[in-house]
């Protein structure tokens, strides 16, 4: 590195090249830090009354319906190796549940977050493209062909542990009749997932199915992928909203995810107070690695669904600001004016 | 390297010789059997590194040379070759960026020595071929050739003069391009040759190529029809070296005896030093650090990984079953893979952008010293140079200044000030009113009122005159002013009309003291030297032998013939050097005078003479032809040869020059000592001169105890010289060091606030005992006794030093406890050795050549400078790269710890937390332009302040913020910010329904949100850091927020069509749509940064304090150490990492 010589010639004199720029010179003195901590500390404690607040009218009924405990309505179920094994599980709602009610599944210990199993998707198969359908890309192995080495559509290990549970809600009216819940499974995944990250082949000869010819079922699935809502194409294939769900993979190994929504019907207005039965059919095995399963039904707030962290952890930070504030007026009291004297 | 390069191009076998014998024209000469022309490489200068075809494979084999960027190629193919979590693409790119950056810019730089070369190469030169004139290309110039050269144009190779278009066969000659001298030098045809070139018949004899530009020895024989062969020696005086300009002189015509890359210029071309700084040091100690952290991680991670799979259906659950490739391989080789997908995964950690961040940094930090203009000398016209960047932050850990002083401390500006003639003291007062010069002062002989014989001072005139290599500057050309190097010297004189070269100023000052009094210079013609007397006569003398100066002798002599026909030898020298050589009882009559004038710290000379009969003259006379003519051992037998003639002289007089004081060299003593640097002057002047020069420069002070170890003390009393300096260093120890207060742990550099302030003095002679006592065993302790005693001391004054002495004690100094940065500042070709030897050697663009200027790693005009070059520079650059270093490593932490962390909750299955796109982009793109902004812009404390208090320079020694100490610090800070950010955001996550419609989010959105608050962090706390916000930073501060958020959105906005997955498809969008992701990244942000600015508040009161204190009232130590023990111990913590605010 050499900068050869400016030579003869005066160097620039510039603000730059002198390093005189214009600068400010910003000093957190006690005089703007001290309110500064105490406005921050006030508005912190204010926001996490209010995180605080909502997040307790938010209503909650959540129920493990894994089958491990003897007592458990689903129990049988953990037993039993036959398929289609459903259960009911009852419960009370002693006041109204607000609405919009959310329902959503959730399952523990489980690792939708393993780096292979996270790779293992062919997104072009998933935007359509019937090229990939003939031949799955490698990260899919081994959910890429069936023992008959036909490919696998969709390929992958997350396609393939789709969450296959299913649910039914009746309220118990005059404690014999069932009335159906009207279950909502629109509008429960990303919008951009189900418009525009995902799309569906296009149908060949007038027929959907047809567009998958020459491929499998995920080895896990019960019916084929163009199967999954033979009543709403629209919610088919791809485009299957619960498909869409499951394929955004939760950050941990405990999560959950919406299955439905209750907006509908009498039910629009939440769920009035009284018992309700939920028949689980119960598909899918978690007992193998521990895991658990539990549906959850909540509404929501401008927050999100209720979580008590953040306004807790608002009110700390707030009062640790004000706290803050205060020992420092007492600091800057014993010690800065004092300094101040001897200068 | 370039010897290697040499042997390649001009073949090995012709090393093997002594000696080259090159035929002028190429024409054979008639006593040599058979007429061999030996090969000799071309004229092609080649200071390039690479060519277009070698450059790449070349570059990157010494880019992948740093051990840095070959562990990153290791990862990348790591990467390539196994199956880890994240794609090449994210260590690739980086490394991409940083070997492409500093690819173009060696090819940059390489293209420009290319065109240099070219230019050098392809210039157009004149060949004397069968005596028509030929025009070539430079490069095509073959050893024999016989080359023409007009004037003002440079010479294309290294050539022995053979005619000059001036009469007296003699032409000048700058070498302004290869030292830096830009007054004329004479050099001389060889004698004898013809003046038909055509018909010249002779062989040149000469040394192979060696580096030295003031050594050349050979010999040639000229062959003459009828005749026996003719030799003539040759020396330096007739070769012209290559880059050397001619002047004064219209054509010349020269033999070509060494060409393209053995010419002495291109044997001189080298690579800068490669001085390593300390920052550097400490940068390999962190990464080691944390390369330890990161394996650590990775081990833990694959042993947590194993542990936690051997639970029942963890290793395989029944939603993620394994390959069958996977199933067959063996556990150990999966082992060793996962724990190498780990350190992939992890190996960010390593900031691999921190090199070139660094280098950059340096590169355009540099400038600022360069463009800086209080470095700019009007009187030369110059401003500062940087000959190397990597130094800029040891300018701010400087410990111990080694300084020169002859023309470093002083102006090197001489003035004859009095001379002693015979004993009488003879000052001069003011030319313009005394009619003679002539005026005798008060002194403390008492002769005084009396003048020497006229006679004696007629003499001494005369010998003045005479005794010189002087020339007077031609007539008619333009300036008629003193030229030393170039620089304007004196200030006119109406008397002065005559303009003298010379390459030591005190040469001109006598010459021009001589004139004063009457006796004139006119210079020299044709081998006699003309000088007006006082009664306007002019006196002939014939110049037979000058007997040059040489730092050894430290004398020079000329014989010259009067018109009487009288032979005389005129010897002016050192005392020491004079005093044994002449009579005895004449030495005391003189020698009061001398130390006086010296005390004073006047330079002083003693002059003598002899008067040389016939045959000693005739002796001397071939003595000194044959030494000259001798091919080997010219140098010793020359020495012996002068040796011999100047003996037996009579001492005549003294002459007292003054060397000025540099303009504020005192202030700049002081102020480099009220930072706590400790200053050794070391000088090969005498003792009395030096001691007043560290008076004057308030090195010494009233109040100084001076502690001597010279000849002198060391003579006095009966004991023998081993015994007494045993003695006198025990004493000296026990003085100051014992005696002196134990030094407290905290204020280790406030040594000046001791009671009692010591300096010490020590020669030349009594350093060579200390350092090779007689006695092998007694080395150690010599060293450590001296050691010690030099540095409780606040000046150390090495005077009597021979240049190789000076670096000795430098390293001596450098390589003891502690290993202090040391500097070495002087202006001459005797500080060279000092000055490569020290961490940071800087030039003084002076008056004694370019040498020093060459050979520095800075170069400024004036001593002056160098207090804000330290103070100011130095400073500021070291608490840049200070912060810069441990900021590039702490993001890294907060960075990475959280995708550690990570680990815990994916089953340890390399999950990488963070997208591909921000593990590449976080260190290229969000995060490093306003650390390099800070990094070039940053001040603290305002340069003025910085000035105005020397002590602040305190703070920062000992490469205070870069101990462990900070370091730690900035890595706590760094591991608390990554646990804050992931665990804030887990407990976010615990409910992932975040959306007020109910709907989750995902793994990318939850890294995405800890990257969102991670490059905020990381960022707002640089803005925390910041105390000097130029525009710059602002721009770059906020344009990288605004870049981070724009590129998310770009990023995820658009389906990539070469993507394979869209993972971070509207993530960022959706996770802004969301008031609990706004909500969750405020307050992490705040929480991260709350520890941050309650130090800066708390440390606040002292940086008030310090701001405060008034300019003038500066520097001392005791208010400084009073203050730091006053602090409330609330305030203290942390306070020795102080980086940001002072």
């Amino acid at each position: 590195m050499k900068n050869e010589g400016e030579g003869s010639e005066r160097p620039d004199n510039t603000a730059f090249t002198q390093q005189r720029l214009p600068a400010w010179q910003p000093i957190l003195s006690a005089g703007i830090v001290i309110p500064g901590f105490l406005i921050i500390g006030l508005a912190f404690i204010g926001i996490g009354i209010g995180l605080f607040l909502t997040s307790q009218t938010i209503q909650v009924w959540e129920m493990d319906y894994t089958g491990v405990e003897k007592d458990s309505p689903c129990v049988r179920c953990t037993i039993q190796s036959s398929q289609n094994c459903t259960c009911d599980v009852t419960f009370s709602l002693s006041e109204l549940f607000t609405g919009p009610v959310f329902f959503y599944y959730g399952l523990s210990n489980y690792y939708q977050n393993f780096r292979k199993y996270g790779v293992s998707k062919d997104y072009y198969q998933l935007t359509g493209d019937t090229q990939y359908f003939k031949s799955p890309q490698d990260v899919c192995s081994p959910y890429k062909y069936d023992s008959q080495n036909n490919p696998i559509v969709p390929c992958g290990a997350i396609a393939n542990s789709m969450f296959n549970d299913t649910f039914e809600l009746y309220q118990i009216i005059n404690g014999t009749t069932k009335k159906q819940v009207p279950l909502d499974g629109k509008g429960i995944s990303w919008w951009t997932d189900y418009n525009i990250k995902y799309r569906n082949p296009s149908s060949v000869n007038g027929s959907f199915a047809n567009a998958f010819e020459g491929t499998v079922k995920p080895i896990n699935w019960p019916k084929a992928v163009y199967e999954l809502d033979p009543v709403d194409q629209n919610n088919n294939g791809f485009l299957n909203q619960d498909f869409l769900v499951w394929m955004r993979r939760s950050a941990l190994p405990q999560f959950r995810k919406l299955y439905r929504r209750i907006t509908e019907g009498d039910y629009a207005a939440g769920l009035p107070a009284g018992n309700y039965s939920l028949t689980v059919h119960y598909n899918y095995p978690v007992l193998s690695f521990d895991g658990r399963k539990k549906v959850v039904f909540s509404n929501v707030s401008w927050m999100g669904g209720k979580n008590d962290f953040l306004g807790i952890a608002y009110l700390v930070v707030g009062s640790l600001c004000v706290v803050m504030s205060v020992v420092m007026l007492i600091v800057y009291a014993k010690f800065k004016f004092s300094d101040d004297d001897d200068a | 390297m370039l010897r290697r390069r040499l042997n390649r191009l001009c073949g090995g076998d012709e090393k093997r010789v002594d000696s080259r014998t090159i035929y002028v024209g190429h024409r054979p000469c008639p006593d040599t059997e058979a007429f061999i022309p030996s090969k000799f490489c071309d004229n092609r200068i080649v200071s390039s590194k690479y060519t277009v075809w070698n450059f790449l494979p070349k570059n990157l084999f010494e880019q992948f040379r740093r051990i840095a960027n070959f562990y990153f190629l290791i990862i990348f193919l790591v990467q390539v070759i196994v199956d880890t979590p994240t794609s090449p693409v994210t260590s690739g790119l980086p490394l991409f960026f940083v070997i492409t950056v500093t690819a173009i810019k060696q090819g940059y730089e390489d293209w420009l020595r290319h065109k240099a070369d070219n230019e050098v190469n392809k210039y157009p030169v004149t060949v004397l071929e069968d005596g028509r004139s030929v025009k070539k290309e430079s490069e095509k110039i073959k050893v024999g050739d016989v080359v023409e050269v007009v004037e003002d144009e440079t010479f294309p190779c290294d050539l022995i003069l053979l005619q000059s278009s001036r009469e007296d066969g003699t032409c000048f000659v700058t070498t302004a391009s290869l030292d830096g001298e830009s007054n004329h030098k004479t050099h001389y045809t060889v004698p004898d040759t013809e003046k038909d070139l055509q018909a010249l018949t002779a062989a040149i004899e000469c040394e192979q190529p060696q580096p030295d530009l003031y050594k050349f020895v050979g010999r040639m024989h000229i062959y003459k029809p009828e005749q026996e062969p003719a030799v003539r020696s040759l020396g330096p005086e007739n070769l012209l070296l290559k880059g050397a300009t001619l002047k004064n002189t219209k054509k010349i015509y020269g033999v070509a005896v060494y060409s393209g890359m053995e010419t002495k210029m291109a044997l001189n071309y080298q690579g800068k030093s490669q001085k390593r700084s300390a920052v550097e040091k400490s940068i390999n100690g962190f990464l080691l650090v944390y390369l330890c952290i990161l394996i650590s991680k990775a081990i833990v991670c694959t042993t947590l990984k194993y542990v936690w799979q051997s639970k029942e259906g963890q290793d395989e659950p029944w939603y993620n079953q394994k390959t069958q490739k996977e199933k067959d391989t063996n556990m150990y080789l999966k082992m060793f893979t996962d724990f190498l997908s780990f350190m992939v995964l992890f190996n960010f950690i390593i900031p691999v952008s921190m090199y070139v961040t660094v280098e950059m940094q340096k590169f355009l930090g540099s400038f600022f010293i360069t463009w800086d203009k209080d470095f700019f000398d009007p009187e030369i016209q110059e401003g500062a140079l940087v000959n190397t960047s990597d130094l800029n932050e040891e300018l701010g850990q400087v410990e111990y200044v080694f300084t020169d002083k002859t023309g470093t401390l002083t102006q090197n500006n001489m003035e004859f000030i009095e001379c002693c003639i015979d004993g009488f003291q003879y000052k001069h007062r003011d030319t313009r009113s005394e009619l003679d010069g002539f005026t005798v002062t008060d002194g403390p002989v008492n002769k005084l009122q009396q003048k020497a014989g006229r006679e004696k001072e007629e003499l001494f005139l005369r010998a003045l005159c005479l005794c010189h290599t002087v020339q007077v500057k031609e007539a008619g050309s333009e300036v008629l002013t003193d030229q030393v190097d170039g620089i304007d010297g004196m200030i006119h004189q109406p008397e002065e009309e005559r303009g003298f070269i010379a390459s030591s100023p005190d040469e001109i000052a006598l010459v021009k003291g001589a004139m004063r009094y009457g006796f004139t210079y006119l210079g020299l013609e044709s081998k006699s030297m003309k000088i007006r007397n006082r009664q306007n006569d002019i006196e002939e003398y014939k110049l037979l032998h000058v007997l040059n100066f040489d730092p050894v002798r430290r004398r020079m002599s000329v014989i010259v013939q009067t018109s009487l026909g009288e032979t005389l030898l005129f010897c002016k020298g050192a005392d020491s050097s004079i005093f044994p050589r002449v009579r005895p009882e004449e030495v005391d009559r003189i020698r009061m005078h001398v130390e006086r004038n010296a005390t004073e710290g006047y330079r002083t000379l003693c002059v003598a003479y002899k008067q040389l009969s016939a045959e000693e003259y005739a002796v001397a006379d071939t003595g000194l032809r044959e030494a000259r003519l001798a091919l080997q051992d010219r140098e010793e037998k020359l020495m012996a040869m002068y040796n011999q003639v100047e003996t037996g002289m009579s001492l005549i007089g003294a002459t007292a020059v003054e060397d000025r004081l540099q303009e504020e060299a005192a202030e700049t003593m002081e102020a480099l000592q009220g930072a706590g640097m400790k200053v050794w002057v070391l000088t090969g002047d005498k003792m009395e001169t030096a001691k007043s020069t560290c008076y004057a420069c308030r090195l010494f002070q009233r109040g100084t105890e001076l502690l001597e170890l010279t000849v002198r003390t060391l003579e006095d009393g009966s004991s023998k010289r081993e015994e007494k300096l045993l003695e006198l260093l025990g004493d000296y120890h026990k003085k100051a060091v014992q005696d002196a207060p134990p030094v407290k742990a905290g204020v280790t550099r406030s040594w000046s606030t001791a009671n009692q302030d010591y300096g010490f003095i020590i020669d030349g002679a009594t350093l060579t005992l200390v350092m090779n006592p007689p006695r092998d065993a007694d080395a150690s302790l010599y060293r450590s006794l001296f050691l010690q005693i030099c540095q409780n001391c606040t000046a150390v004054l090495c005077c009597r030093m021979a240049p190789l002495q000076k670096a000795q004690i430098v390293k001596m100094v450098k390589n003891s406890k502690g290993s202090p940065i040391t500097l070495s500042i002087g202006d001459g070709a005797n500080d060279v050795s000092m000055i490569l030897e020290a961490h940071v050697g800087i030039g003084i663009k002076g008056k004694e050549g370019r040498q020093a200027v060459r050979n520095s790693d800075y170069a400024i005009p004036k001593l002056k400078h160098l207090k804000k070059l330290l103070l100011a520079h130095g400073h500021l650059y070291y608490v840049r790269i200070a912060h810069l270093v441990q900021y590039f490593f702490y993001k890294n932490l907060c960075f990475i710890l959280p995708q550690f962390l990570y680990q815990f909750f994916c089953g340890y299955s390399q999950q990488p937390l963070y997208d591909a796109a921000y593990l590449t982009m976080y260190n290229i793109c969000f995060t490093s332009m306003p650390i390099l902004a800070y990094s070039l812009l940053e001040q603290h404390i305002s340069i003025e302040i910085l000035l105005d208090n020397a002590a602040l320079y305190r703070e920062i020694a000992n490469n205070a913020t870069l101990r462990w100490r900070p370091f730690l610090y900035w890595t706590v800070l760094g591991i608390f910010q990554g646990l804050l950010f992931f665990f804030g955001v887990r407990c976010l996550f615990s409910n992932p329904a975040l959306q007020d419609n109910g709907q989750v989010f995902g793994n990318w959105s939850y890294g995405t949100i800890v990257f969102t608050v991670l490059v905020f962090t990381v960022t707002l706390k640089l803005a925390l850091d910041t105390r000097h916000w130029t525009w710059i930073n602002h721009f770059v501060i906020w344009g990288s927020l605004a870049f981070y958020v724009f590129f998310s959105f770009f990023w995820g906005g658009i389906i990539w069509p070469f993507l394979k997955q869209q993972r971070l498809y509207f993530v960022f969008a959706n996770m802004l749509s969301s008031v609990s992701a706004w909500l969750v990244i405020i307050i992490l942000i705040l929480l991260s940064l709350l520890p941050e600015i309650l130090l800066v508040v708390l440390r606040k009161p002292r940086g008030l304090h310090s701001r405060q204190k008034k300019p003038g009232q500066s520097n001392v130590g005791d208010n400084q150490s009073s203050q730091s023990s006053a602090r409330p111990l609330l305030m203290r913590t942390f306070s020795d990492e102080s980086n940001s605010v002072i």
